[in-house]
């Protein structure tokens, strides 16, 4: 069986909902903790592997970010992407209204 | 005709002995009398399927076709295609009709080929059988009691019940291999960077990379001819020289080292996966292959790893979709911060938002280092043993997956369950290997078994290779379900 190094309580789960933004019950958050909790004792079996020395791989290719010349490439398509935005006006998104 | 080879349409196509208008509404018919009780696509639109059939028909009478010109192919609809909805699985997207054209589906376009529709998937490509679908679950053509595995259920579902010539799915952990594989087709997973992840919505981005699924390896290597090449619109697209991935097909095996990894022959595979799996070893090894036995001592950890790295790059990802300039916005809400949790809360699936917050939570202070690094260290562990086993032979095989399609919702309240269905698959994904899936024959209650085939960096023409040598041996590539 999985070692549970660690277990995730409702205020870490309503935390993490809240970070990211994610309106939930207290039905779904209660799910949601068994849920996780399940899935971090499946993730708990990496805490008995030996890493040390072992450098970070975030991609399988080791590659430099290319640069390129900083010059327009993309034309303007505001028509376009705009057409299929929920709440537009005069160019603009719109959204509730941040500053009062 | 739709038994026909993407080799033998082409030469049809080009001989006048069908119109790709024909060809086209052949399999439009196919999908409007077999779709309903597979629901393996989730958008089609005769009109414009139509249209560039035509459009592939004046081409050919004009004498400029490419191979590919004039037939029917269906899109995972994890591809945005320029006026056509594209769902990506989730309610998040359900209006979204892209206003422009992913690189694969450019170069569709470009070789002249046909769109017939968007292939029905896991939601944001999360899950392994196709239930997580804001569009409903694919049923498998060979017993619609049983899933068509996932993410690419839909393109897997579309090519067994001959509902297009072929079609292109994705792969993040196991998305192509493993529905290709119960399923009963073949399908590729190239080297990560072969092809160009611009206009496919991301999962993982470090992960994601996009394949061809179809009937045959030959197939498979006509498709890659026109998906693999550069793009600077993808900064890990790799600039390669262009190559012709139906080269090496009829070379023989005689002197292949095929390598058998112990763990993958161990506890957790079917004993009816198993003999399969070992009768195409046999028939390998009658083709002049030779075998040795190898080890992944780091493999079982791909899930583990798979699990924090593919939910940290998807919370990342996904935090684009927040009800503002595309997708599902709430219809009632308080202020800003309302808007952003109703819509996400109401735009996504449980299966995403699962992963949402795994993924948020190993980036968050305090865990990063004791999850998201330590992952990242045990990924170049299982990629180093990778590096190891090519030194001892030329390919690696075994199951795709542990077991034949299971019921729909069989697995259903357990995710966990669900995530191990992907253990012999996630590890080449994390390596960022090339992988295939290609049927090698039934198990238990007559569903197919897929051999997993995985090569070194950039040898997907040397596997296309060993599938289509042993595809010439056999015919388990080309039985077809029952309609």
């Amino acid at each position: 069986m999985h070692s549970t190094i660690m277990s995730l309580n409702q205020t870490d789960v309503e935390k993490v909902a809240r970070l990211a933004r994610l309106a939930m019950t207290d039905t779904e958050i209660q799910t949601a903790q068994n849920q996780l909790n399940g899935i971090f004792g499946l993730i708990a079996d990496m805490q008995a592997v030996n890493t040390d020395g072992v450098e970070p791989m975030s991609h399988s290719q080791d590659l430099a970010q290319r640069l390129r010349e900083d010059k327009v490439t993309e034309s303007n398509q505001r028509e376009a992407f705009q057409a299929i935005a929920p709440q537009v006006e005069a160019g603009l998104y719109l959204v509730p209204k941040v500053i009062e | 005709m739709i038994n026909s080879s993407l080799k033998q349409l082409s030469v049809a196509l080009a001989a006048r002995k069908i119109s790709s208008v024909e060809l086209t509404q052949l399999y439009l018919d196919r999908i409007a009398q077999h779709n309903p009780a597979l629901n393996a696509y989730i958008t089609v639109n005769p009109e414009m399927s139509l249209a560039q059939a035509k459009a592939a028909d004046a081409r050919i009478a004009a004498g400029q076709a490419d191979t590919l010109t004039g037939i029917p192919f269906a899109q995972k609809d994890i591809f945005c295609a320029k006026g056509w909805l594209t769902t990506c699985g989730s309610k998040m997207l359900h209006n979204f009709v892209s206003p422009y054209d992913a690189h694969v589906i450019s170069q569709f376009n470009e070789a002249g080929a046909v769109n017939l529709g968007k292939t029905n998937m896991d939601e944001f490509a999360m899950g392994s059988s196709n239930e997580t679908s804001y569009y409903g679950p694919v049923k498998n053509p060979w017993d619609t009691q049983r899933v068509p595995g996932g993410s690419s259920g839909g393109t897997a579902a579309a090519v067994a019940a001959r509902l297009c010539a072929a079609a292109t799915g994705t792969d993040t952990g196991g998305s192509i291999r493993q529905p290709a594989a119960l399923c009963g087709i073949s399908g590729l997973k190239p080297t990560y960077g072969v092809c160009s992840r611009y206009g496919m919505i991301a999962f993982a981005s470090s992960l994601d990379q996009a394949g061809p699924m179809g009937r045959s390896a030959e197939d498979l290597a006509l498709m890659m001819n026109v998906m693999a090449g550069y793009d600077e619109r993808d900064s890990t697209s790799l600039q390669r020289a262009k190559e012709d991935y139906a080269r090496d097909l009829n070379k023989p095996l005689t002197g292949l080292r095929i390598g058998l990894p112990k763990e993958f022959f161990a506890e957790g595979m079917g004993s009816d996966v198993a003999k399969a799996v070992e009768a195409a070893i046999a028939e390998y090894k009658k083709l002049g292959a030779t075998v040795v036995e190898i080890s992944l001592p780091n493999s079982k950890l791909s899930v583990p790893v798979y699990y924090v790295l593919a939910p940290a790059e998807a919370s990342s990802n996904l935090s684009r979709f927040d009800g503002v300039r595309y997708g599902y916005r709430a219809p009632e809400y308080a202020d800003l911060t309302d808007m952003y949790e109703k819509s996400r809360a109401q735009g996504f699936g449980a299966e995403v938002k699962r992963r949402i917050m795994i993924g948020t939570y190993v980036l968050s202070h305090g865990y990063y280092d004791a999850y998201y690094i330590k992952a990242q260290r045990i990924r170049r562990l299982i990629a180093q043993d990778f590096v190891e086993a090519f030194k001892q032979c030329d390919v690696i095989m075994g199951p795709t997956s542990p077991s034949t399609a299971f019921k729909l919702g069989e697995k259903g309240d357990d995710p966990v369950q669900m995530y191990l269905s992907d253990i012999y698959t996630i590890a080449v994904n994390l390596a960022g290997l090339p992988g295939m899936s290609i049927p090698c024959g039934f198990g238990d209650n007559n569903m197919p078994v897929g051999l997993q085939i995985i090569g070194n960096y950039f040898e997907e023409a040397r596997m296309l290779n060993v599938a289509h040598q042993y595809q010439l041996a056999t015919d388990w590539h080309s039985r077809a379900p029952q309609p």
